[in-house]
């Protein structure tokens, strides 16, 4: 009965691709799994939407919108009739084919991430040699169609805003990339469907996450810091932030294509929250193994919910970071961590089971992580500013 | 250590949001139109004329003088005054403005009118929701939407209501107390002996001398016996 | 020969021609992404995972984000005022022809050598970090040195206003 409901899509999908005939099958198959992402995702995008603004209102002391629907729960859709019925304005010197072309590279380019993630047992569409890589492949897509929507709108803010957000992306996807190397190494395998199996296992009741581990809570963390500062959410969105450049490099869009922008940064935070999960928390597995017998599907659902949680928790919390404080930080902290985390994961592996590596792992992290956070708190001179070129 | 600074913060904001729904001080908002703040006492928004009694066209305290008109700095009242009189709140006969209109797009809640208003005929309202989707006349109020009961007075301004109807009590005592007086020395002036007059106005003399003498003593008397009862 | 090969393949060569005939330098540069991604895809179709993902992530994740930039940070993004096509257009296409067929004739010629379809290896990511690790662990080492130098190079070359006297 257990086995049933964790499989229930898998053999719903079998049954309907069954009354095909043999030739279409496979084609068939994919079409439907690619039909429940494109439903699944922007459900969740609209129930996310009200989340966000309701928890941002509880953590600001307001009660978010509770006008449209019981608890504010149709506001989507109110806001949905707004993008459709607002006037789509292209300014006369934009160009209107890059223009018309960059929200649907992002959104194409977003919704291609899902294709490796494993959201259940045997419910990944593809299972790829070189999961990871492909995904990875995708997100630096994205970042061309950000470019685009700058460029195209002939907007010397836009324009600004596109670049900053550029360069943003760029600075953060070596951290990415370089805090899931760990796991690769660990697990020895590129493909996420084996990342997560490799999780799977319980001893003493308690599962076998990466997070439980010294180099896996290190490189969850960056992995976080850098996949906020990808998505340019909070508090990483200086290319979007409404004080700052109205609204960056989406200035000059309205209507649907403003919609699609939006749609594309809410799924790509869903896209890479799923990443995180399968790497970080265990993908589909349950925390603890009595807890099995519910369905895998609902477990990798609540993590990612979990984060986007957390997500919004953190926008509510901190301030925007500046332009120059975000490439120090990603530059100067984030990727000599990682680089660190990856020799501490190395050790780790070839020290052998036992309690002496925990010791060793945790205590080079917690000590260098340390010392540098001294070293960067104390290197603020309070002194008169310096301007290179005003003298 | 690095990163403290953010675990407090986001420890703040998690208090914030869970304790907003238990606790009200962490969420201040106030439902509108549901639920409304309560104004402070002295808040103004627009001038509504006073009326004593049940009958607003006879209680009306103003007595059209203009006053109000005169001083108002975007000139927004206009007052056509009336061609009879009726007596006012102290009891005298005095004019009523058979026109009042108050233009509310023009006035600016100065409060001048209510300043310099002898007659504490002008007062002003703690109504704000007076939007209407009449263009042209529907920011116009007139008499009969601008008169309000005392009653009303003393709900939104209790401490000024109190204070004024106790400053027209002392008037009218005062004034009644003057017209009171004013009759008795009308009447002892009337019922004092006259040196020079003729025998044709002898007999009426004594009488008036009688009367004369039992005027002035009656009052006295009166005053004594008053002041023995209270 | 399936029709997947040719789809990609006329995708890849249009966007080439785009990237050399378009007016617009912008335009330019996302058609050369274009063909980079064609390319991709053409790794991918051939069952060269890694190259393919590689490719994307090398060519369009930073090479055209670099040559985007560097076309904005200049003033490339004007239009030519001579026209796109230069004057000495038939040498070029004598030179561009020339060298198609020296291409076309060597890889014609292996391709002859080769062993046929149905038997190409799957090359697995392990196996490419293993050789890269194993056997060519020496040019690996020297390319990361060639890399660092360079980074450390551009580094002072940006360095290098600080220290100049105004």
């Amino acid at each position: 009965m257990a086995n049933t409901l964790d499989q229930i899509f898998v053999l719903l999908k079998h049954w309907i691709v069954a009354y095909f005939p043999l030739a279409l099958q496979p084609v068939v198959g994919i079409l439907l799994s690619v039909v429940a992402i494109i439903a699944t995702f922007p459900a969740l995008f609209a129930l996310t939407t009200v989340i966000e603004r309701k928890g941002l209102g509880r953590m600001q002391n307001r009660i978010g919108p509770n006008r449209t629907g019981p608890f504010g729960i149709l506001q989507p859709v109110a806001d949905g009739i707004k993008s459709l019925t607002k006037e789509d304005i292209v300014p006369r010197s934009a160009d209107a084919v890059v223009h018309f072309v960059a929200p649907l590279v992002l959104v194409v380019v977003v919704f291609m991430g899902f294709a490796v993630l494993p959201m259940g047992r045997n419910m990944q569409l593809v299972d790829m040699d070189a999961g990871l890589l492909y995904f990875f492949a995708i997100g630096a897509s994205a970042e061309l169609s950000i470019f685009m929507a700058g460029w195209s709108s002939r907007n010397k803010y836009s324009l600004l805003g596109a670049m900053r957000a550029v360069a943003q992306m760029i600075s953060y996807e070596v951290p990415l990339l370089m805090s899931t190397v760990a796991i690769v190494m660990i697990t020895g395998s590129l493909s996420l469907v084996k990342i997560v199996e490799a999780q799977n296992q319980y001893t003493w009741g308690l599962p076998h996450w990466y997070i439980f581990t010294p180099w896996g809570f290190a490189a969850f963390i960056m992995f976080c810091i850098a996949a906020m500062a990808e998505t340019n959410r909070s508090p990483f969105d200086l290319p979007e932030g409404e004080s700052e450049l109205v609204a960056g490099y989406f200035t000059e869009y309205s209507g649907f294509k403003f919609a699609l922008f939006f749609l594309g940064e809410y799924v790509g935070m869903f896209s890479i929250s799923g990443l995180g999960t399968t790497l970080f928390l265990g993908g589909w597995s349950a925390p603890l193994a009595v807890l099995n017998f519910m369905p895998s599907w609902i477990w990798f659902f609540s993590k990612v919910m979990l984060s986007i949680v957390v997500m919004i928790w953190i926008r509510g919390t901190l301030p925007r970071l500046r332009q120059d404080q975000l490439m120090n930080f990603a530059w100067k902290f984030v990727l000599p961590m990682t680089l660190l985390n990856l020799f501490v994961a190395g050790l780790w592996r070839f020290m052998g089971e036992g309690i002496l590596r925990w010791l060793v792992c945790s205590a080079i992290l917690l000590g260098v992580y340390v010392i540098v956070g001294r070293t960067e708190m104390r290197r603020r001179k309070i002194g008169p500013r310096s301007y290179r070129y005003a003298e | 250590m690095l990163g403290e600074g953010i675990l407090k913060g986001l420890k703040e904001t998690a208090r914030n949001a869970l304790g907003s729904f238990v606790s009200a001080e962490r969420l201040t908002t106030v439902e509108y139109p549901e639920q409304r703040l309560p104004l402070p006492e002295a808040s103004r928004n627009f001038p509504f004329l006073v009326y004593d009694g049940a009958d607003w066209e006879s209680g009306l305290r103003c007595v059209a003088c203009q006053i109000c008109e005169k001083e108002c700095p975007p000139k927004c009242i206009y007052i056509d005054k009336s061609k009879d009189k009726k007596p006012d709140a102290v009891g005298k006969q005095q004019f009523y403005p058979a026109k009042f209109d108050i233009d509310i797009s023009v006035c600016m809640s100065c409060q001048i009118c209510v300043e310099v208003c002898p007659f504490e005929a002008i007062k002003m309202d703690h109504e704000f929701e007076l939007s209407t989707d009449d263009r042209f006349g529907g920011l116009l109020l007139d008499r009969k939407e601008l008169a309000k009961s005392n009653e009303y007075y003393h709900k939104i301004h209790p401490t000024e209501a109190t204070a004024v109807d106790d400053r027209l009590a002392k008037e009218r005592a005062a004034a009644e107390a003057k017209t009171k007086a004013t009759a008795a020395a009308a009447a002892a002036k009337a019922a004092a002996p006259k040196p020079d007059v003729p025998t044709a106005g002898a007999a009426p003399v004594p009488a008036a001398k009688v009367a004369a003498a039992a005027a002035p003593a009656t009052p006295a008397l009166d005053a004594k016996r008053e002041g023995d009862a209270s | 020969m399936n029709i997947v090969f040719w789809i990609l393949a006329v995708i890849t060569v249009l966007s080439g021609l785009a990237a050399v005939t378009l007016k617009n330098t912008v335009h330019c540069a996302l058609a050369v992404t274009g063909a980079f991604a064609g390319l991709a895809l053409l790794f991918l179709q051939l069952d060269a995972q890694f190259a393919g993902f590689a490719q994307i992530l090398v060519y369009i994740g930073a090479v055209a984000i670099l040559v985007v930039f560097a076309i904005l940070l200049t003033r490339g993004s004007d239009t030519p005022a001579q026209g796109v096509f230069s004057r000495t257009w038939f040498a070029g296409l004598l030179i561009a022809a020339a060298v198609f067929t020296v291409l076309g004739w060597a890889v014609m010629n292996s391709a002859a050598a080769l062993p046929h379809e149905n038997a190409v290896p799957t090359v697995t990511v392990q196996q490419i970090g293993q050789a890269l690790m194993g056997r060519y662990v020496l040019p690996l080492e020297i390319v990361a040195l060639l890399l660092t130098a360079a980074m450390l190079g551009a580094v002072i070359v940006a360095m290098h206003e600080k220290g100049e006297p105004k």
